[in-house]
């Protein structure tokens, strides 16, 4: 088990990370970003994942089964939307025309 | 299978994630950063659901069968105008999933107390707050501001339980504080964001994406998992970002605009100030179309009223053909036109106008003294000069739009009443302002066809 303060500390440096990452989004894509971080977000599934894993059927394991399911709604939803808002950017003479 | 598996998995995972948002620098390559987002996620559960702890999988993969059709169906379903309100819903799902997993882990007797309850709580307000910013956004409930006396008071209250019963609870243990612990996080959220405004809006979906960040952060914590702090992290500096640049462009403090309230107070005695004695010159869609056809530069700014009136394909239209006529048409877009940041660039998109040809506010500002018209299209107060004179006025000191130092200014608006600020804008009765009174879409399928017409 890692301990709390390396822990402490992955936290620190990725806050880091993402103050970088994200500064370097363009405005314009400021609505994807929110789905897409939205998405990602949904990482908390490995942890609904963990408790619903379980072979007896408890309370714990029907609480982790429900967790997967809103997880899923929020990392498939979240990733299609970006998917779909980033069709729609498009450059100058592109010939496709999509609805 | 081993840990060092794990881990690499985790770290792949991670690297992905970090990539996916690299991405969204630019539009080029922000379609494969969601790609590689999608390709991260796929990477995390593949690896956990390897792990030997694993040892029922049926009813996960019916579980994420079940989710991911729902996802994926709303967010094939949803209008670009209800974008916000999605991704409150979807926000608020990922606060509900963190409570039911700290709630399960609790239930299987884990000792991490602390970092439980913290995962739950962030969870939790953000799954109740994002309920209502969903309801408002959605207009099942008022946008207004809901204040009441004392509210302040009753959110400090409500903290300060929240602190005393999450000490208690991780001292002894008892599972009935937990419970407690969940319905006042519940309350708290549902206060939070009761009081706060539609304009406002922008800034709570950001503030609320940053929870989900951080709620993730807790859970990490609590199971001891690296990634999700990672990923937590990131994406609570991205939403904790966000809030910031919004909340920039309307000149506030993240305080005030979580206090709420805004917009109610001033309204009334400033309407009657300068109302009666001046008068705007009104304008036909005929005279618009025949100004901006021989016109050299068109600088169009679309606000949230052109997103209600769906006049976004036609416009594109009336810029189309402005082009054919030789006119240089560019957009201009405020920070926080639209009810999440990057909104009206979405919408744009959606009726097909390049991404090239919109401008930020700072890209354009000093353009609009080479403009021969600006067309501004249901947006009211990111043009009002007053943020930049009138020291008495709520919205001083917010960054605008200069439309005033183009040649002429047509502004498409219904009436004169003032935007969500409750501000009149002395734009209106300028001698450089023509008004076009009426319906957004109308007004400018008018002007469309009065150019197609020769």
């Amino acid at each position: 088990m890692t301990d709390i303060w390396t822990l402490l500390t992955i936290l620190v440096l990725a806050c880091f990370v993402g103050y970088f990452v994200v500064w370097g989004v363009t405005p314009a894509l400021h609505s994807p970003l929110m789905s897409v971080s939205n998405a990602i977000s949904g990482i908390i599934i490995i942890g609904a994942l963990i408790t619903a894993g379980v072979a007896e059927m408890n309370t714990s394991k029907i609480f982790g089964l429900i967790a997967v399911f809103l997880a899923s709604v929020n990392i498939f939803g979240g990733f299609a939307v970006s998917h779909r808002m980033l069709l729609m950017f498009k450059k100058k003479k592109s010939p496709e025309e999509k609805k | 299978m081993n840990s060092a598996f794990l881990s690499v998995s985790y770290l792949l995972s991670g690297v992905l994630f970090i990539l996916a948002i690299r991405g969204l620098a630019s539009p080029q390559t922000a379609r494969r950063g969601n790609i590689l987002g999608m390709l991260g996620m796929a990477v995390a559960v593949t690896a956990t659901l390897m792990l030997p702890e694993i040892k029922d999988i049926f009813w996960i993969l019916l579980m994420l069968l079940g989710g991911g059709l729902v996802g994926i169906f709303s967010a094939l379903k949803v209008r670009m105008t209800a974008l916000p309100q999605m991704v409150a819903a979807f926000n608020g799902l990922g606060g509900l999933a963190a409570v039911f997993i700290s709630a399960a882990e609790i239930a299987a007797g884990s000792p991490a107390h602390l970092e439980a309850s913290l995962g739950m709580l962030i969870g939790a307000v953000a799954f109740s707050g994002s309920l209502i910013a969903f309801a408002k956004l959605q207009g099942i409930m008022p946008p207004k501001a809901i204040v009441f006396a004392g509210q302040q008071g009753i959110n400090l209250f409500f903290v300060l339980a929240i602190i005393g019963v999450t000490a208690a609870y991780t001292i002894n243990g008892d599972i009935e504080l937990f419970e407690i612990l969940v319905c006042l996080s519940i309350v708290l959220g549902l206060l939070l964001i009761l009081p706060i405004g539609g304009a406002d809006m922008p800034v709570v979906i950001s503030v609320l994406n940053a929870y989900s960040g951080w709620a993730a952060v807790g859970i990490g914590f609590s199971l001891n998992n690296v990634l999700m702090i990672i990923v937590g992290a990131i994406v609570g500096a991205s939403g904790a970002i966000l809030s910031y640049i919004m909340t920039k462009a309307m000149n506030r403090s993240l305080l005030s605009v979580m206090l709420g309230g805004f917009g109610l107070e001033k309204t009334e005695d400033r309407q009657q100030n300068s109302r009666d004695r001046k008068v705007a010159k009104a304008g036909n869609p005929q005279d618009a179309a025949f100004i901006m056809e021989n016109a050299n530069k068109v600088i169009i700014v679309p606000g949230y009223g052109m997103a209600v009136a769906q006049a976004q394909h036609v416009l594109k239209e009336m810029a189309d053909d402005l082009r054919k006529d030789g006119v240089e048409v560019k957009y201009a877009i405020h920070p926080v036109a639209g009810r999440m940041p990057g909104h009206m660039n979405v919408l744009l998109a959606e009726a097909n106008v390049p991404y090239e040809d919109v401008y930020e506010l700072e890209e354009i500002n000093r353009e609009f003294a080479s403009a021969d018209v600006a067309y501004v299209i249901g947006a009211n107060d990111v043009t009002n000069p007053l943020a930049k004179t009138d020291p008495n006025s709520p919205i001083y000191g917010m960054p605008v739009l200069e439309v005033e130092k183009a040649r002429t200014v047509f502004f498409v608006k219904r009436s004169l009443g003032t935007g969500y600020s409750g501000v009149e804008n002395p734009l209106f009765f300028a001698d450089n302002t023509i008004m076009l009174y009426g319906d957004a879409k109308k007004v400018t399928e008018e002007i469309v066809s009065a150019l197609e017409q020769k």
